[in-house]
């Protein structure tokens, strides 16, 4: 291994290091305080050693791993995400049952997996990241182990993201057995020249590693976990699940189904179109129905990943487009991504600051949020904001990102994608809207009695800041993305 | 840059009205009043200012102002303001009817004065924004923007059923309004097919020789999120409901220029875009104008509610103005911009009525109120003008723009100018009933009500002026407005052949 490559994976080598540092401190001497400070000069440092990486883009270490442009982005956007988690979970945990420095451990571990997947071009290394953010995660879930919710949510999500895993892993077989290789790269030059029986293994390969990936997505028809895990695991892990792993898979997939060409297959492109569609109308119409936030905000992320279909099944379409269709379809899912993870950090931000009231259970029904407006106006401010930028309405970076999908289906001329999508969002507006008509409710509440804590309360303002700031100027980011990945 | 000061203005002084509340209840109001004012003053040295020409497809456009900067650059998107005489009597019209809902909501709100304030500052300033943006991103921004503090306005301030009333407000624009961003992506890609880079840029997007097909659906998108706003038959049904729960302030603002918007699209953008795909549905939408005449005074006629009636007499209205446009003569046009303001000051004052008689009575059931001109002359009085002048009386605005669009139309089809005619008659009829009913007649109980005071009186002084100003010299409005229309008409050419040539 060169030097070069050697400072390339750097930030993950500093990541493990500082991760079994922890481990030890947390042996010796139990603090929670110094646990999340190591937790985040972990994350700060890492984000940093990234810097040094971006004069040597492209290159790959071992065939496993490959640091392009693409790469760093996504790993820049799951460390912030993971900074901002950590520090709600502070908030969430610090007066809770005795033992809480591990979960930070794990959290680490999780992000690490992250950021593994995100830089893989391998199924070895694919599965190493998906299974070392998965197991973490279990575990995370689960970890206020006192409440029934928690272990429903966690057992649901074991049994089924093992199922999914099990299902990618059996697609990897399939393709290896016809192509003999597990590189996503040498799979592009196999996969063209197949027919006949080769073609039937790729295709079955394929659909079912999409399967195993729909199910971590949660993309209908394998949306059935979301709802329960979302409102049974604390508030700062659904954050985590949200943004992170959701982010990470598909950053991920997108780099699989593209690198491999394993998506130019017409039928599976037809599949993706499917399950979109399905998605953005299950999610939105399913969310129609509920009364508990996090509940409401889990369909809403269902619906929300359909959306960002569009510019998967975008950068799929090769030659139909009009001008510049492939760049600009990664460059959509990019944006779009990073204003999904900062809209979802907020919302559920906001839903743990109002959930520290209560030890027993997180506040999901919407009645937690009456009057919400006129006793806490600077939360009800960043919530209404965030779910304003969920709906996708200007003023706000989520428009922006819906602005990119609708950018992307207009150059590969996906009508009936984008009809969905606008069908989708006018239904998301009730819930969303039904959100915030409840915080302007004129009630003597008991919403006076949250308190805003220091961290999460940052996070959460830094956050809205940014929402806004994005929302308006978005050319910064923009510019970044381009630089990166086009 | 003057542009750009005056939306800053109206956004930075709703967040100190909002910031006041905490120092003081009665600040916000104050905050506004000076925000207001302050804009105002800002507008007033553009009323002096020589055009300047720029070249729009092929004619040539007179502009007062141009601003642009860069902003997203990876896409063509510019910052990008212009002000011509349109834009300018539109603005002057959203800062006035601006003032009127601060006064008719000064002593009205109790319940977060701040919120209220920052909510109506941000409406006028989305608005005015609306009026000012050439670049079709920004347009709809700022489309977008006006949107939520008029959801909150409705909201929180509204009546009884305001869940209802402004989910399906904001249900019907906004999804209207997706239609439109599709339509407009989809043109500017199309363009940047044509052109080989992407601009939102009105000017360089005005006068494309696009796809016909491609040109109509592109064209529908505009339509429709236009049509839903003005709002024209059948997608007039969010109206109602909104006016009939929103406080008095926001249905003034509602009715007086959030219409105007739809409207002003319609001139600016969809016919000027595509004049083609344009003319193909203007037979369409002339009709549904009509029969949003007529629909919607008769519909005015069955209200019990005085609010809702008010609202389907807005419908009635603003279906002459879909007929002008449409009918796109020079003289529609002009009836139409004219229609826009008389309609604006008038329906705005019967809302600002309707409102201080539900602020007084407790209802707005008509069939409870009745003889309140005993109790009530100056209000009595002041209503009688406006509804007078709403049902098209010479000498007043709103017959000025009403009577252009007729002859106009005359010219292009005459059984739609048959059939919208009809509309007038109606008006009458439910306009003088509901004058009968309310402020006529025996009183139902004995009450003891306030009339309008000095700061009442004073607010509808004003637009009454206006509205005589308008009907018995309407010249400077024509000549304000008369170079921007010229442009644009003579962009597209008529889009009909006159009726009596064809013969």
């Amino acid at each position: 291994m060169s030097d070069q490559q050697l400072v390339a994976i750097l930030p993950h080598i500093l990541l493990s290091a500082l991760i079994l540092i922890q481990m030890m401190v947390i042996a010796f001497a139990r603090n929670l305080v110094t646990t999340v400070v190591i937790s985040i000069i972990a994350l700060v440092l890492t984000g940093l050693a990234f810097i040094p990486v971006h004069s040597l883009i492209p290159i790959v270490v071992t065939p496993l791993i490959v640091l392009d442009g693409y790469a760093i982005f996504y790993s820049g956007l799951i460390l912030m995400s993971a900074t901002a988690v950590t520090l709600m979970a502070y908030d969430y945990f610090k007066d809770r049952e005795e033992r809480q420095d591990e979960f930070f451990m794990l959290l680490l571990l999780a992000t690490l997996g992250a950021l593994i997947l995100v830089c893989s071009s391998h199924f070895a290394s694919l599965i190493l990241g998906l299974e070392l953010l998965g197991v973490s995660l279990y575990t995370m879930i689960s970890y206020p182990r006192k409440g029934l919710l928690t272990l429903e949510a966690a057992l649901k999500y074991l049994i089924l993201s093992g199922v999914s895993s099990t299902f990618i892993l059996f697609g990897a077989a399939l393709i290896y057995a016809i192509s003999g290789s597990l590189g996503f790269a040498e799979l592009a030059t196999i996969g063209s020249a197949e027919n006949g029986t080769g073609e039937l293994f790729l295709t079955a390969g394929s659909a079912l590693i999409f399967g195993g990936i729909m199910f971590k997505l949660s993309l209908t028809p394998f949306h059935m976990w979301t709802p329960d895990v979302y409102e049974g695991a604390p508030a700062p892990v659904t954050a985590f699940v949200a943004t992170v792993s959701k982010g990470a898979i598909f950053a991920i997939s997108l780099r699989l189904f593209t690198s491999s060409g394993l998506i130019e297959t017409s039928s599976i492109l037809t599949g993706l179109s499917i399950v979109a569609i399905l998605s953005m109308l299950a999610g939105n119409l399913l969310a129609l129905k509920q009364d508990n936030v996090k509940r409401i905000l889990a369909y809403s992320s269902i619906a929300h990943l359909g959306y960002l279909m569009v510019a998967f099944i975008a950068a799929g379409m090769v030659g139909g487009g009009m001008v510049g269709g492939k760049v600009l379809a990664f460059e959509a899912s990019s944006y779009f991504l990073f204003a999904y993870f900062i809209t979802t950090l907020g919302a559920f931000g906001v839903v743990t600051i109002v959930s520290l009231r209560d030890h027993e259970k997180d506040a999901g029904d919407i009645s937690n949020y009456e009057g919400l407006f006129w006793h806490r106006p600077l939360l009800a401010i960043m919530f209404t904001l965030t779910l304003l930028s969920l709906a996708g309405i200007p003023l706000t970076v989520g428009f922006i990102g819906k602005f990119y999908i609708f950018t992307a289906g207009v150059t590969t001329t996906l009508w009936l994608l984008l009809l969905t999508v606008i069908a989708g969002s006018g239904i998301g507006l009730f819930y969303y809207l039904r959100i915030i008509f409840a915080m302007t409710k004129r009630t003597d509440a008991s919403v006076s009695e949250i308190e805003i804590p220091l961290a999460g309360g940052c996070a959460v303002a830094a956050i809205s800041a940014a929402m806004l700031l994005f929302g308006i100027y978005p050319a910064p980011v923009i510019n970044l993305i381009n630089n990166l990945i086009a | 840059m003057q542009l750009v000061a005056l939306i800053s203005v109206l956004f930075i002084g709703g967040l100190v009205a909002w910031l006041a509340e905490r120092r003081n209840h009665d600040w916000p109001k104050w905050v506004s009043l000076i925000t207001i004012l302050l804009s105002a003053l800002l507008m007033i040295p553009l009323f002096s200012l020589e055009p300047t020409s720029v070249p729009l497809g092929a004619a040539t456009s007179q502009w007062l102002l141009v601003y642009e900067a860069p902003w997203i650059p990876r896409f063509g998107i510019s910052f990008l303001l212009g002000m011509d005489g349109l834009s300018l009597l539109m603005v002057a019209l959203t800062l006035f009817l601006g003032l009127v809902a601060l006064a008719s909501s000064w002593n009205e709100i109790d319940h977060q004065p701040g919120f209220f304030q920052f909510n109506l500052m941000w409406t006028l300033a989305g608005v005015t924004g609306v009026f000012v943006a050439l670049d079709l991103f920004l347009f709809f921004f700022f489309w977008e923007v006006m949107l939520i503090p008029m959801y909150f306005l409705i909201a929180i301030w509204g009546h009884e059923n305001k869940a209802y009333a402004s989910m399906k407000f904001f249900l019907f624009t906004q999804i209207s309004g997706l239609f439109m961003l599709l339509s407009i992506l989809a043109f500017v890609f199309a363009a940047a097919d044509l052109t080989g880079n992407f601009t939102f840029n009105y000017f360089d997007l005005v006068g494309l020789n696009l796809d016909p097909d491609l040109a109509w659906w592109l064209m529908l998108g505009f339509f429709v999120a236009f049509v839903v706003k003005l709002p024209g038959f059948p997608f007039h049904t969010w109206l109602p409901d909104a006016h009939t729960q929103a406080p008095t302030a926001a249905s003034v603002l509602l009715a007086g220029i959030l219409l105007k918007t739809g409207a002003y699209g319609l001139i600016r953008f969809t016919v000027p875009l595509f004049p083609e795909a344009a003319m193909e549905i203007a037979q369409v939408a002339m009709l549904l104008g009509a029969i949003g005449v007529v629909y919607g005074a008769i519909m005015a006629f069955a209200q019990d509610d005085f609010k809702r009636l008010v609202a389907y007499s807005s419908v009635s209205h603003m279906g002459f103005v879909l007929i002008g446009i449409f009918a796109w003569r020079e003289l529609t046009l002009q009836g139409s911009v004219m229609q826009m303001v008389a309609h604006g000051l008038s329906t705005a004052a019967l809302f600002m009525i309707a409102g201080a008689l539900q602020h007084r009575l407790h209802t707005r059931d008509v069939s409870e109120m009745g003889g309140l001109w005993k109790d009530m002359p100056r209000m009595g009085a002041i209503a009688m003008f406006f509804i007078i002048a709403s049902l098209g009386m010479p000498g007043l605005g709103n017959f000025v723009g009403e009577f252009m669009i007729l002859m106009g139309t005359f010219q292009v089809n005459v059984p739609i100018t048959v059939f919208a005619s009809l509309g007038l008659i109606v008006a009458a009829v439910y306009s003088l009933v509901a004058m009968q009913r309310v402020f006529q007649g025996a009183p139902t109980a004995d009450r003891n009500l306030q009339d309008f005071d000095l700061r009442e009186v004073a607010t509808m002084v004003l637009m009454m002026l206006g509205l005589v100003y308008l009907g018995v010299h309407p010249q400077p409005v024509f000549d304000m407005v008369e170079p921007a229309l010229t442009s644009l008409y003579q962009l597209t050419g008529p889009m009909h052949e006159w009726v009596g040539a064809a013969r």
